[in-house]
């Protein structure tokens, strides 16, 4: 059946060996935990909108591997990232710069949430100044006070 | 506020509206390389056969790197007899066809060298080390280089007869 | 001969919406009941119609009509019968009939429900609907036919991508969409506010209900959507911040706005203007997702192939913004409300803060998201806008949100006096302050996790302040403590279905907190026989195994797990292969618990079996979502309790 040899094909196919690079033992002592915080910067080039960190893919798995064995021989984090920015350009920078063009995407925001504060504490101050002035209380003219004591005499 | 303003509302959405209409003129999946213009990434690796395979002993020769991998159904499929048909025409002339397979098993890797009958050298980039050096994305992509050692097209899904040819004689004719 | 059916169906359909449209909007101008009668039949036939394509198109796919493309593409003999069903809307042009479905639905519900109660509004408002549906049923019959034939008849399908066979992918897009599609009963209405120039409050009492029902089933879809990415996916987590994600959130965003900003309204007579601009702003962020997710022109997971269809979609949504606003603009005058208030320190200026906070989140969310292609546009350079990058920006907000939370529903209305305030707030503060120093003194170092946990306590405790004052009122009046509760819940069900709805949140809000700071993961290779640990768990790998099931082939990984010497579990992660797919997916094995998750992936394995590298995670407080989503459900209910105003 067609279906089964295909089957058989494509489970074979990845049945490699687990990715060597794992299984080095590093010059230097790396810690796990750093190269987590690397991949999570880097966009697994396989995958959509996932990290490097979050992928189960292979390539990701190999990117890791790359990560561990640059901390390794020495290179600090930002040498590191900067090797991967210089081999698939800034699409694979999951977090944009914060220069350049792309300092736009972290400056705008904010300044939105700036502009839209001021204006609605404009709003808020012109509304309350707005409020209607309390009541005076009125000055009755001797007429009607007199007329308003006669009436209320009247009464029963 | 003045009368007219408000007509700017509906007006101010405009540039959005066209930026997303721009968006059907890019594909997201194509994303360019940073590496066409730079010196190609040095490697050294093990041929399936046994011998050393290396990019620095292919200085002054135009090279076409091929990443692929036997699971990569059908465009490395289609693209293999486009290479080794390549590297029969144009060795002669100082053309070297180097196949990196990658992400794969070494036997079906063979089997699929076999199939084709590739006589170009061919190596496993067991570490996936090479094809992150290469910035690739995923399999085939083909990298043609100069015989000053840069990268100078990338070529993202099957090699078609006419790019290789096209580059390669284009590549030969520069001093 | 039923592919022809279903297509002709459509076209009919399309046909008839198109009249109803017309119908409604000349007679709702000319006061013709006549008319506005004819475009009522119009919906119903329409709905008849859309549901006769539909099962026309769920047969096919369980007959195997291999001769319709779409059924090819996306079944095959080995789909199990399930999936064949909810395959249905597995892709684009089946999600299309599904979409026109509801809309149709609600369409039918909106003359059941209305036609008696608005007689200026509701014409306009079922013009709109129609124009929307006939929108879809084009698209159906253009650029996407669901029943389009396939040349030569293969002999067995592709298959559904494997990704959806899950039982989340059944109720996902239904509520989803009942989101998405809900909000256009608010849209039309609003349209027809400004058309009619009636403006005051009747469309939005007419539409309560409606926003609070898409809301709802908008959060529910985006939650069903985290537990699908989260058991399934297998990267451990439910929220990606992938284009399609955050095109479904920012509608989400900017109609929580929405349900808060009318009850200033509806005060105070303010904010009319902003109130419509609001739903208009909704609407078309629903239409910006469907344009988004099915045009391809950002990467995304969940997108759908691409096709002409998107050009459709960006068409309809130039045309819903521009017709919007220009009629916006066009009313300006009439929308003028002398805004007023009485105090700075009152619950409007909470609401106006809170309405900030949401659309500004929203905007963020909408510019990282199309931020790529202006850099693209702009500069040619390809840049990706990631989870780092909307959790940074976005945390500061969703924290504000929150403190407005506890503020918002006890400060007074007006102006809130310092007896006001000390009274409602003094006790919560210093609750949530003392809650800090504990979470700190516990250990907890991350900033954003003490002031969050700080604030949900906060804020809890308003609601239980609230809630001890309103019972104890009404035990003082002689009731006992059961329906002391239970009259309070419903006879003010707005308001404390409101608070239900809060304590939802801030349960979602604490399981995101935890899951981000305190998941701990490892990834290990490990021969046979061989074990590695995880926050006091220990795992063996026991050995691989081979299956084959009906569509696809998997490879089960068997560990054993066990804590603190306790009897041992089997766990089994598998890699499934399916034939259509190029790479396997991977299949989670997961223990869900109220403090913490365990959750397996299997990597890469030898071919003997003898070696196996695994990743395993323990995330905590992720149940904590869900659970938050129950409560939610609950909330709503209760917000949507006919109202009950018995006399005291």
């Amino acid at each position: 059946m067609k279906l089964a040899w295909l089957v058989v094909l494509l489970a074979s196919l990845t049945l490699g060996p687990p990715t060597p690079g794992l299984a080095q033992q590093p010059a230097r002592h790396v810690e796990e935990e750093q190269v987590h915080t690397i991949a999570t910067q880097l966009r697994c080039v396989v995958c959509q909108n996932l990290s490097v960190a979050d992928s189960p893919s292979e390539m990701a798995n190999q990117m890791r591997a790359v990560i561990r064995e640059r901390l390794a021989a020495g290179q600090s984090p930002g040498e590191v990232v900067e090797y991967f920015v210089d081999k698939y350009g800034e699409w694979i920078l999951l977090e944009p710069r914060r220069r350049g063009f792309t300092a736009l995407v972290w400056l705008i925001p904010p300044l939105a949430v700036l502009i839209g504060l001021g204006v609605v504490a404009l709003l808020i101050v012109r509304w309350t100044r707005r409020r209607p002035a309390p009541a005076t209380p009125v000055r009755l003219d001797p007429v009607m006070s007199e007329r308003i004591r006669r009436e209320m005499e009247a009464e029963p | 506020m003045r009368r007219s303003l408000r007509w700017l509302i509906p007006l101010s959405t405009l540039p959005v509206l066209v930026l997303l209409a721009y968006g059907f003129r890019s594909n997201p999946r194509d994303i360019p390389s940073p590496l066409i213009g730079r010196e190609a990434p040095s490697f050294t690796l093990t041929a399936f056969t046994g011998e050393p395979i290396s990019l620095s002993d292919h200085r002054g020769q135009v090279v076409v790197v091929n990443f692929w991998a036997s699971w990569c159904y059908p465009a490395c499929y289609e693209e293999a007899p486009v290479l080794e048909q390549g590297w029969q025409r144009w060795r002669e002339r100082g053309v070297v066809v180097i196949g990196l397979d990658i992400q794969d098993t070494d036997d079906k890797a063979k089997k699929f060298i076999a199939d084709f009958g590739l006589t170009f050298p061919n190596a496993r980039d067991v570490t996936g080390k090479v094809s992150i050096d290469y910035g690739v994305f995923g399999v085939p992509e083909t990298f043609f280089i100069d015989r000053g050692g840069r990268i100078r097209l990338r070529h993202v899904g099957a090699v078609t007869t006419d790019v290789f040819r096209t580059t390669v004689e284009r590549l030969l004719t520069e001093s | 001969m039923i592919p022809e059916l279903g297509q002709g169906v459509l076209l009919v359909a399309l046909g008839l919406a198109l009249w109803g449209g017309a119908a409604a909007s000349v007679g709702g101008r000319a006061g013709r009941p006549a008319l506005i009668e004819s475009a009522q039949h119009a919906a119903l036939g329409v709905f008849t119609l859309v549901s006769l394509a539909f099962a026309l198109l769920i047969y096919a796919f369980l007959a195997f009509d291999f001769s319709v493309r779409y059924v090819a593409m996306n079944t095959n003999l080995g789909t199990p019968f399930y999936y064949r069903i909810t395959g249905v809307w597995g892709a684009l042009e089946g999600s299309l009939v599904l979409w026109a479905w509801m809309l149709a639905l609600y369409t039918l519900i909106v003359v059941l429900r209305q036609r008696e109660r608005a007689r200026e509004l509701y014409p306009w408002a079922l013009a709109v609907m129609f124009v929307v549906l006939a929108f879809f049923l084009l698209v159906m019959t253009v650029a996407a036919p669901p029943f389009a034939r396939l040349s030569p008849v293969p002999a067995n399908g592709r298959g559904l991508n494997p990704l959806l066979e899950d039982t989340g992918m059944i109720t996902h897009p239904i509520a989803l969409y009942l989101g998405f599609t809900g909000f256009t009963v608010p849209f039309a209405f609003a349209i027809a506010a400004l058309v009619t120039s009636r403006v005051g409050d009747a469309w939005i009492t007419l539409t309560r209900r409606w926003t609070i029902t898409a809301w709802y089933f908008l959060s529910l879809g985006l939650l069903i959507g985290g537990w699908w990415s989260y058991h399934v996916l297998g990267w451990g987590g439910y929220w990606a911040w992938d284009p399609v994600e955050n095109a479904a959130f920012m509608p989400w965003l900017t109609g929580t706005a929405f349900l808060h900003s009318v009850m200033i309204q509806e005060r105070r007579r303010m904010l009319k203007l902003w109130n419509i601009s609001l739903v208009i702003l909704t609407f078309s962020l629903t239409m910006f997702g469907t344009f988004l997710t099915r045009s391809g022109v950002i990467a995304s997971v969940h997108a759908f192939t691409q096709g002409t269809v998107g050009v459709f979609f960006l068409a309809f949504l130039a045309l819903v913004v521009l017709a919007s606003l220009i009629l916006l603009a066009w009313r300006w005058y009439a929308l003028q409300a002398q805004g007023q208030l009485d105090s700075v320190v009152s619950r409007e200026s909470a609401f106006l803060l809170n309405n900030l906070l949401l659309v500004a989140a929203a905007f963020t969310v909408f510019f990282g998201t199309v931020f790529p292609l202006l850099s693209e546009a702009l500069r040619g350079v390809k840049v990706s806008v990631g989870a780092p990058f909307f959790n940074q920006v976005n945390v500061p907000l969703f924290l504000g949100l929150v403190f407005l939370m506890g503020v918002g529903p006890l400060i007074a209305w007006r102006r809130a006096s310092p007896e006001n305030l000390r009274r409602n707030f003094l006790v919560p503060v210093a609750l949530g302050i003392a809650g800090a120093a504990v979470f700190f003194l516990l250990g907890v170092r991350s900033a954003v996790a003490v002031l969050a946990l700080a604030l949900t306590l906060f804020v809890a405790a308003t609601i239980a302040l609230d809630v001890s004052r309103a019972t104890r009122a009404r035990l003082r009046g002689g009731e006992r403590l059961l329906p002391a509760v239970g009259g309070l819940l419903t006879r003010h069900n707005r308001r404390y279905g409101g608070f239900v709805v809060h304590l939802g949140i801030l349960l979602i809000v604490v399981g995101v907190t935890g899951s981000q700071a305190w998941s701990v993961q490892r990834e290990s290779t490990l021969a046979v026989g061989e074990t590695t640990e995880l926050a006091g768990y220990r795992f063996r790998f026991d050995g691989l195994q081979a299956n084959e099931e009906s569509n696809h082939f998997k490879v089960v990984g068997r560990f054993s797990v066990s804590r603190n010497g306790s009897r041992p579990a089997l766990m089994q992660p598998t890699k499934k292969f399916y034939p259509q797919e190029t790479s396997p997916i991977a299949g989670v094995d997961y223990s869900v618990g109220f403090w913490e998750d365990l959750y397996l992936v299997l990597g890469d394995f030898t071919r003997d079996g003898r070696q196996a590298t695994i990743k395993v995670q323990v995330n905590r407080l992720v149940t904590w979502i869900w659970i938050g989503g129950f409560v939610l459900t609950l909330g709503t209910a209760l917000a949507l309790l006919p109202e009950r105003r018995r006399a005291a």
